[in-house]
């Protein structure tokens, strides 16, 4: 959305804003991608019980090229870091990424030389969900907060600018 | 003396029937789909979803979620800086600095005291090391952060008002209100005991006075 400086404050973009965010918000598509034990608890949010497809969010890709979101689920070694890296530079914009976990966040248990402390090291995360793994529940309001994340962008700032307004 | 089997030469093709033909079978598929979706229409209870930010599942006392600092009637910390909880912990994810207490039956008390609620693996050893019962578990798990940052709590966001809702507490050293529970099932059982012996007791003594 090539907009100039003086056309940002028109009405029209805000309501190209709303929809765009309603879209993208409803169909969150995450990339079907585990790591470790959180990976259990994000196919537990699938389930009936948890029924993630509430959200519009249960259409997990097998590929990165049609994936929206990136859940990092479970811990990113350092040797996994760089394929990690390489999934989400695959993706296409707009993407989200959400840290789950202990260890996806921060390293969590396990401060070595062999485990990436942080997979914000490598990839730009949107959201983090605390939890050693989080329960389903604490995923799904992950995932709220990300909705509310994606209500607030601006879709005449693009990329990083768009997300910084955000926040 | 039997022939014996003759190996078959060919793979004989399934004959398709005329309900096959016309795909019947799959409407006996359909009509279980249909059934399910017609009863969670119109039965109320019959879907095992939570719609959950609405609708909360109903987790243990002893679930272990988001850490609470206990107080003192006073209103101070009962925490006493003594550390426990953060050489029990297993991620290193409590950070405290000790300050000097002015009662000097209670020596320390805590300065700062953080938890990196993201580090932390809710494993509940700090509950278990505290000898003050100073840092007890909520059942809270809505728990997500747009920075990392925002997931160090301090000691206000460790004395949240919600630690008084009864039914947000999670695991800690005691539980009182299902010991008062236990204690109410033992009065009970025992109220029926009593009742039993005083019955038979009664008719026993009717009998033997008869046969005095």
């Amino acid at each position: 959305m090539g907009l100039s400086e003086a056309e940002r404050g028109n009405i029209l973009t805000v309501s190209y804003d709303k929809i765009f965010n309603w879209a993208r918000r409803s169909a969150i598509w995450p990339m079907q991608f585990g790591l470790a034990c959180c990976a259990i608890e994000m196919m537990a949010v699938l389930d009936p019980r948890h029924d993630m497809s509430r959200f519009g969010a249960e259409v997990f890709r097998a590929t990165p090229r049609q994936a929206d979101l990136m859940i990092v689920a479970g811990t990113v070694t350092e040797k996994m870091a760089p394929i990690v890296r390489r999934l989400w530079d695959q993706m296409p914009e707009p993407k989200w990424a959400l840290a789950m976990g202990a260890c996806a966040t921060c390293g969590g248990p396990y401060r070595t030389y062999a485990v990436t402390q942080g997979v914000d090291r490598i990839i730009p995360v949107d959201v983090y969900v605390p939890g050693c793994p989080p329960r389903p529940e604490a995923l799904l309001w992950g995932l709220l907060h990300l909705q509310r994340k994606i209500d607030r962008m601006s879709s005449t700032k693009s990329g990083k600018q768009g997300q910084a307004a955000a926040l | 003396m039997s022939r014996p089997r003759e190996h078959p030469r060919a793979v004989v093709p399934y004959r398709y029937s005329l309900g096959d033909k016309l795909y019947l079978p799959l409407l006996v598929g359909l009509w279980v789909t249909l059934k399910h979706f017609v009863r969670n229409l119109w039965t109320r209870g019959s879907q095992v979803t939570i719609q959950y930010p609405e609708q909360r599942r109903d987790y243990s006392h002893r679930y272990r979620g988001q850490h609470i600092l206990t107080s003192r009637p006073d209103g101070s910390l009962r925490c006493v800086a003594c550390f426990l909880c953060a050489t029990a912990c297993p991620a290193d994810c409590i950070r405290i600095e000790a300050g000097e207490q002015p009662d000097v039956n209670i020596e320390k008390y805590p300065v700062v005291y953080e938890i990196d609620l993201l580090r932390c693996v809710f494993c509940g050893y700090c509950v278990d090391a505290c000898p003050e019962e100073a840092i007890i578990m909520s059942n809270n798990y809505d728990m997500a952060f747009f920075d990392r940052e925002q997931s160090i709590v301090a000691i206000e966001d460790l004395q949240r008002p919600f630690v008084l809702d009864p039914s947000r507490l999670g695991y800690r050293p005691s539980y009182p209100e299902e010991e008062a529970k236990r204690a109410e099932i033992r009065q009970g059982l025992f109220d029926l005991v009593e009742e039993a012996k005083h019955r038979q007791g009664g008719s026993g003594s009717g009998a033997r006075a008869a046969s005095v």
